[in-house]
């Protein structure tokens, strides 16, 4: 009766977003900027092993991809390439929706070292989703070439998240950056990611709004995000929400 | 005393002059497209080049190189550097 | 704004959310925006160390590349050059691939022939389907293999970015989207492709737009027949230096037709049936990127190669056949081919072409590299496609039916603006999702192609110009 959120199992709502049947171990989202080389990181990563779709409902690409590494079989979901997830458009929606609602077990932002700054508008976005991310340092050999030089330790402990440094076009770091994707959807990596703090009266505003989310969402939900969405007037995560419950609810009504 | 109130845009830019972000025009979903660039108050920016046509206009906007029409960046109020 | 969800509190926090954000304005988004920014700023300071020479590559070949004096006549030439290379070099290769299947397609036929096969059956099998596909493949693979590896190290490059810089004003100024430069590349390689790019632009009256004029540009099923007409007519059919030269000039002008075309119907869609506001327009120039040859290289080659003989094995086999069938029917003294050319032969002459022309593109309607081959089994009365060992052969049977410059003319021109083929046609259903965009995509081109065939021969005949 009512609304309950036992966990009815990961990711209820996995099957909604994905063009086609997916098994596998892990389900892995891929994010990041246009430009930034993460079709070159999915193809480094997935070969040939690709499947192209549509986002169900939406004239956006979706593309699938496979790999295994250490024993378990990876499902790879290249998001769109957007510059934010404030839901402008429906790429924007669709990548913020699936990190938010489908919960991969670990999301990779693809990240141009050349151009850091602008990159991790993105990325602080993507933290204050989900914690299980990792950042993907891409276009190492670019940076390189331009004499541009990334402490990547410093940059790992600020953002409190996996920093890869790669270059996909040579293959650098794609092994390290597997073995991480395993570790950190395997849950054995401490992440502490880096949140963001607003000004004092805009977070007294979140903190009640969320305080008043708590009995209606899951844990798994970032109720902190929601609430500040809900205060910039983005409804559109009402949708994601209500599919989410719905999906609960009638899980729930199968197991009585 | 006479203050010329004259606040100058993105779009009357020299090429090649930078200048900082002081306000933005635009409202609603024009504004948040520009903000998302990162065109908030305080950003420093640089007109790089025209089209020879002579609109867009290429700006330099936190290390990216983004090209906007006249109409948008004439919503963009700067201070020249 | 969607409806609030029934699900009892959500409401009230709804609610009270946006109480908040009406008390800040616009400002709870600045706000949010600002802070991620600043923080950003912050963090990336801290960790990144530049020496500051900001890619002055990238700036001195923009500077050229977007130049007022350099960048349109650049663009242009390179137009030229890319296509100049895909001519001289499409030739060679062709000529060897269509000595092989020619070749394949006489023992071929003499093993019909020795097995005692029917004759119709030899006709079909070895005349008109194996000769269709060979035909296909001999004259579309070699360009199509250069065109498109090009094309994608362009695009790889980051090239094409600029070309949208340059040419947003005209776009913007007959009302559509900048990045309709972008889509109008694709539809070089496919016009099916360039359907599909027009996901990039946001707006749904533009990107229609986009949509309905990709055809203007011709595909790569439309090149081998426009580069092979250049030559002959323009050229005298040799591939001499100065022959190629000149046909490139002349395909380089049929595309600058093309484009004119995309960008007048642009405008008279966007004052009749697309009115509306254009909506804006932000276009990131990435830095230029060394594109990894080699891998593009097999890549395109290996998608292109498996795309045209897929195609070439789903139509150009099947249409091979039939045309066959139907020149080699005969009711009374005219194959069926012959009775319907000779219908459509006054529309035909009208606008400077002749019925079997007509009936070619009619029957090309599957795809555009058939259109060719049906055209030359119609003019042979004897019912099957002759070897095209030379161009000059080709050149012979077209003056024999009256081919003049003019009917060489209109025969590129109505190519170039005719209704979309079958597979692009099946793709814009899916893109838009609306028969009528369908229909509309198809009757337009047509429409304009009958008008300006007709308005140059008529114009042509009326001042004795030819």
């Amino acid at each position: 009766m009512g609304l309950t959120y036992q966990s009815s199992g990961k990711g209820a709502l996995r099957e909604d977003y994905l063009s086609c049947n997916v098994k596998g171990d892990y389900v892995i989202a891929l994010a990041g900027n246009p430009n930034t080389g993460k079709s070159t990181v999915f193809n480094a990563l997935t070969g040939l092993k690709q499947h192209t779709g549509n986002w169900p409902g939406k004239t956006v690409v979706q593309a699938l991809g496979n790999y295994k590494h250490g024993q378990k079989q990876i499902t790879l979901v290249d998001l769109p390439g957007t510059y934010s997830l404030l839901a402008n458009s429906p790429e924007e929606q669709v990548a913020r929706d699936f990190i938010c609602f489908a919960e991969p077990d670990a999301t990779v932002v693809v990240v141009d070292a050349t151009c850091l700054e602008r990159n991790l508008n993105l990325v602080l976005q993507v933290l204050e989703i989900t914690s299980r991310s990792i950042v993907c340092l891409n276009l190492m050999d670019e940076a390189r070439r331009k004499k541009i030089s990334i402490d990547v330790p410093a940059l790992a402990n600020k953002l409190g998240v996996p920093v890869i440094p790669t270059a996909a076009r040579n293959g650098e770091g794609l092994t390290l950056l597997k073995d991480t994707i395993n570790l950190v959807a395997a849950g054995t990596i401490e992440l502490n990611p880096r949140r963001l703090v607003y000004d004092a009266k805009l977070e007294a505003a979140i903190l009640e709004l969320a305080g008043e989310l708590e009995p209606l969402l899951p844990p798994q939900i970032n109720r902190r995000w929601i609430a500040l969405r809900l205060i910039d007037g983005d409804y559109t995560v009402i949708d994601g929400i209500s599919k989410f419950l719905e999906k609960k609810l009638i899980k729930e009504d199968f197991a009585s | 005393m006479e203050t010329k109130y004259c606040r100058d845009t993105l779009a009357s830019l020299c090429v090649g002059q930078r200048g900082v972000v002081s306000s933005l025009a635009a409202e609603g979903m024009g504004r948040r497209r520009m903000l998302d660039l990162g065109l908030v108050p305080g950003t420093i920016v640089e007109s790089v080049r025209r089209s020879p046509a002579g609109d867009p206009t290429a700006y330099i906007i936190r290390g990216a190189v983004i090209a906007l029409r006249s109409e948008e960046s004439s919503k963009i109020f700067v201070n020249p550097l | 704004m969607t409806q609030p969800v029934e699900y009892g509190g959500l409401n009230q926090i709804v609610k009270k959310a946006a109480e908040y954000g009406r008390t800040q304005g616009e400002g709870v988004r600045d706000q949010i925006v600002s802070h991620i920014y600043g923080e950003a700023e912050k963090l990336a300071a801290t960790v990144v160390t530049c020496s500051n020479e900001r890619t002055d590559w990238d700036r001195k070949i923009d500077n050229i590349i977007t130049s007022r004096f350099f960048g349109y006549p650049l663009m242009l030439a390179l137009l030229g050059a890319v296509f100049w290379v895909t001519i001289s070099g499409a030739n060679v290769p062709s000529e060897m691939l269509a000595n092989l299947l020619f070749g394949i397609e006489d023992w071929l036929s003499s093993l019909f022939i020795g097995a005692g096969a029917p004759g119709w059956l030899h006709g079909v099998v070895v005349l008109g389907t194996y000769r269709g596909l060979a035909w296909v493949v001999s004259v579309m693979l070699p360009p199509m293999a250069i065109f498109f590896p090009i094309f994608t190290l362009l695009e790889d490059l980051g090239y094409l970015p600029r070309v949208a810089f340059n040419l947003d004003h005209a776009f913007k100024r007959v009302g559509a989207h900048g990045k309709q430069a972008l889509t109008m590349s694709m539809g070089f390689g496919c016009n099916a492709a360039g359907v599909i790019a027009a996901r990039i632009i946001d707006s749904p009256r533009e990107r229609l737009i986009a949509i309905l004029t990709n055809n203007f540009v011709p595909c790569n099923g439309r090149f081998p027949a426009l580069i092979a007409i250049s030559i002959i007519f323009v050229a005298g059919g040799v591939f001499s230096a100065y022959g190629t030269l000149a046909a490139s000039a002349m395909v380089v002008a049929m595309i600058l037709v093309g484009i004119s075309v995309t960008l007048a119907v642009s405008w008279l869609l966007s004052k009749t049936l697309l009115k509306g506001e254009p909506s804006s327009f932000t276009l990131e120039l990435p830095p230029y990127r060394k594109p990894q040859i080699i891998p593009v290289i097999v890549r395109s080659l290996f998608d292109r190669t498996a795309f045209v003989l897929a195609r070439a094995v789903a139509v150009a086999a099947p249409a091979g056949a039939l045309t066959w069938i139907f020149a080699n029917i005969y009711i009374g003294d005219l194959s069926i081919i012959g009775h319907v050319a000779g219908w459509l032969e006054p529309f035909g002459r009208a606008i400077g072409l002749d019925g079997i022309i007509i009936l070619a593109f009619i029957l090309g309607l599957p795809a555009n590299e058939i259109v060719v081959p049906i055209m030359i089994m119609g003019y042979l009365s004897a019912g099957s496609m002759l070897e095209f060992d030379s161009l000059l052969a080709f050149r012979e049977l077209l003056l024999s039916q009256n081919w003049t410059l003019l009917t060489a003319l209109n025969f590129m021109l109505f190519s170039l603006l005719h209704f979309p083929c079958g597979t692009t046609l099946l793709t814009i259903h899916k893109e838009t999702g609306s028969l009528k965009w369908t229909v509309l995509a198809a009757v337009i081109p047509t429409i304009i192609a009958i008008l300006v065939c007709f308005s140059i021969t008529q114009g042509v005949r009326l001042f004795n110009l030819l």
